[in-house]
């Protein structure tokens, strides 16, 4: 078992046990649940609004190449830089030889979670440059020192006391725990922040190909300010982000925002497209595009998987997930939790350290039902169960019992024999009262479970019996 | 009379054969003939959800011989109908038995499909004085997109009062392997689905998969709850007294 995979075990027990913990999620996700009914509600056509947008990602993903290539074309028109990182040392390296190059003391950061996934944040403070956390729920996980519990809410683990407890320690100025004064007073660290910082780093939600321009989605505004205020821009982004027309931001946009918070469309919705044009009053001075592969590509070539890339990061199947509302954001130990995070993963960062989660789901498939881009989620975790028995380091144990498993199911008599075997063995353990203990096999069931039953007679054997052998 | 070939789960067979006679009862009741393929074991779901592909493939090819014959195949679990109708397409694709699984999986149905959408019956004679949840088993829910079916046999149980319980559509934690694997995972979702039959003032819990009913019953006992759990073929399965018998199924029992 990777190291991972016993992390991820431990913590899963803990969490799982978290009776306040569970209450927590369930009460966010239930207010969720209701915001985003009333939002799917409000569309002519939600279903057909989830095949467009999965037909648009389609094309998008399956011309890759094409779009890129556009989107790269007319940023440079535009006076813009586009770099292609093949990997997260790549990536982190051209953007703090960018900062240390220009002088850059501070960088004020929006949402990216490629920023996460690459550890730009480490790179950058290890050279002494101050990152700032613009985004409310980023910033107080920045001032905790974690990492986000969930890609859209990266706070939802935490209540109203908690982070008034938090604020009153980091920002001093603030001992409240009135919502409102609570996020002025994040608002008034924050707006020094956006005018010092000389450079603004942002994700993008997608890259618009034939405009040449990056559209971003948030609630707070602080996007905009990192994207305008600071003299360098830098766009840190997948390469799957990318989209072919300007149009079909039209469907994505509302799509995105009903299914990460149930807002018909978000407040801020942001193009932009190079640096400060000529007679533009404002703007930054350079525009700097980080392109980032990180397996991508390898995921991209591989035909029955590749639909993975079409996720637009809405968070919508890490809600819907019963394992992540049971087990919390940070168990994964992953930058991509819940559904998402368990297919993906493994494909960005090795299947033999991180097929344990393509095994932590009960395949209930309610991931499936709500992606946004209809991606078979639950499917493609069968795959990459079949994938990690094929290529990678499943138990001996494991392996062995299938074939043993096979075997007996190959004949009918076998099959009755092992039932009938089996059946006395767990009478026999029950008769001794040693359910449970290391002589149980079913102990990990018998351990959270009153025992289960055990009939004398198979119904093949009652069925035999009443029919006569037919 | 329809002929109805029985594919009996291999751990109902072997854990709760009681379903199975209980589906038996039903199927006979409303005018089918029953037929059980002795050779039958496993669909091979085990081992195909485990990632164990080569392992299933020939269980599934066995199965596909064994029941080529079957006009209508029924089974008491949608998880193992979904095996049939869902997977094998893709388990058995090219193999020489691929066009005949994809056949057989559409003459393969779950219990409660096959009474209202292919048997066209709604009331059974059942009668049954509890007040019931029902549990939407995960399988029957997305993969067969059923919902309605057991609700509407319920209804026309007599002397059951139907409640619903919250979110009766989240995951009970079962998953197979995944029960074993992460049990702590999975008790934890069992736990917080008996809170909600508990919630609902159930005194049984109903569902068309027995394999969600075996874990909810070992939670539901271990926490000393007072909810039990039942299939949908064992409620169906009671014909009460004789008087209960003779009284009309009443549609006022409808709940809103």
């Amino acid at each position: 078992m990777s190291r991972a995979a016993q992390e991820f075990l431990r913590s899963a027990a803990e969490k799982s046990a978290d009776l306040t913990h569970r209450q927590l999620i369930r009460k966010g996700i239930d207010s969720y649940n209701a915001a985003n009914e009333r939002g799917r509600a409000r569309f002519f056509d939600w279903e057909a609004a989830r095949l467009k947008c999965q037909q648009i990602k389609w094309e998008a993903v399956n011309n890759l190449d094409r779009y890129l290539l556009e989107f790269e074309q007319r940023v440079k028109e535009r006076g813009g830089h586009v770099f292609w990182a093949e990997n997260s040392e790549e990536a982190c390296n051209y953007i703090v030889n960018l900062a240390v190059a220009r002088g850059v003391q501070k960088v004020v950061k929006s949402k990216s979670m490629v920023s996460e996934e690459i550890h730009l944040g480490a790179a950058l403070e290890k050279l002494g440059i101050k990152v700032v956390e613009t985004d409310l729920g980023e910033h107080i996980v920045q001032l905790r020192e974690e990492t986000p519990y969930h890609i859209v809410t990266p706070a939802m683990h935490l209540n109203r006391t908690q982070i008034a407890a938090l604020f009153k320690e980091k920002l001093g100025d603030v001992d409240t725990d009135d919502p409102q004064q609570l996020v002025a007073a994040a608002r008034r660290a924050l707006r020094r922040d956006f005018f010092s910082a000389e450079m603004g780093i942002s994700g993008a939600n997608f890259l618009v190909a034939d405009a040449g321009m990056i559209a971003l989605t948030t609630n707070e505004g602080n996007a905009r300010l990192c994207t305008s205020v600071p003299r360098i821009h830098v766009v840190l982004t997948g390469i799957e982000k990318v989209i072919p027309h300007l149009q079909d931001l039209a469907t994505l946009w509302p799509v995105l925002a009903t299914a990460g918070t149930g807002q018909p469309i978000t407040c801020y919705s942001t193009l932009a497209g190079g640096p400060r044009q000529p007679g533009e009053p404002d703007g930054p001075e350079e525009f700097h595009v980080v392109l980032v592969d990180n397996g991508r590509s390898e995921l991209l070539a591989n035909a029955a998987e590749r639909e993975v890339l079409q996720c637009i990061r809405c968070g919508a199947c890490i809600n819907a997930c019963p394992v992540f509302r049971t087990v919390g954001g940070h168990t994964y130990g992953t930058t991509y939790m819940g559904p998402i995070g368990s297919v993906l993963t493994p494909h960005l960062r090795g299947l033999p350290e991180f097929n344990h989660l393509s095994y932590a789901s009960s395949l209930c498939g309610a991931c499936t039902d709500v992606c946004p881009v209809k991606i078979d989620l639950h499917h493609h975790l069968l795959h990459n169960r079949r994938d990690a028995v094929a290529e990678s380091d499943r138990p001996h144990s494991e392996r062995m019992a299938f074939r043993v498993w096979r075997w007996a199911n190959l004949s009918a008599g076998r099959f009755a024999f092992f039932g009938w075997a089996a059946r006395l063995g767990m009478r026999m353990l029950h008769g001794l009262h040693l359910d449970g203990t290391l002589f149980d096999p079913g102990r990990a069931w018998n351990k959270n479970h009153a025992g289960l039953p055990v009939p004398s007679k198979s119904f093949r054997a009652m069925w035999g019996k009443r029919n006569g052998h037919n | 009379m329809a002929r109805v070939a029985l594919f009996i789960p291999c751990f109902v067979d072997q854990l709760v054969p009681q379903v199975g006679l209980d589906m038996v009862h039903v199927l006979r009741r409303v005018g089918c003939e029953l037929d059980f393929p002795q050779e039958q074991t496993c669909c091979g779901q085990p081992a195909f959800n485990t990632g164990y592909w080569e392992d299933a493939r020939p269980v599934a090819e066995r199965f596909v011989q064994i029941f080529r014959q079957a006009e209508v195949v029924v089974c008491p679990s949608g998880s193992c109908t979904t095996m049939v109708r869902n997977f094998y397409p893709e388990l058995l694709s090219g193999t020489p038995l691929q066009a005949e699984a994809i056949a057989l999986g559409q003459r393969v149905y779950e219990f409660s499909e096959y009474l209202v959408k292919v048997a066209r019956v709604t009331d059974v004679g059942a009668s049954f004085a509890h007040r019931v949840a029902v549990h939407d088993s995960c399988h029957g829910l997305r993969e067969l997109r059923l919902k309605e079916e057991s609700r509407e046999l319920l209804r026309r149980v007599r002397s059951l009062e139907l409640v619903e319980m919250p979110y009766s559509e989240d995951c009970c934690g079962f998953g197979g392997t995944f029960a074993t694997k992460f049990s702590a995972i999975s008790a934890a979702m069992g736990d917080a689905k008996a809170g909600y039959a508990e919630t609902a003032g159930a005194e049984y819990v109903t569902a068309t998969d027995p394999s969600c009913l075996l874990h909810l019953d070992g939670i539901l006992r271990h926490r000393n709850s007072s909810v039990q759990t039942i299939h949908l073929a064992s409620i169906l399965a009671q014909t009460g007294t004789a008087a209960e018998r003779r009284a009309p199924a009443a549609p006022a029992r409808r709940q809103q």
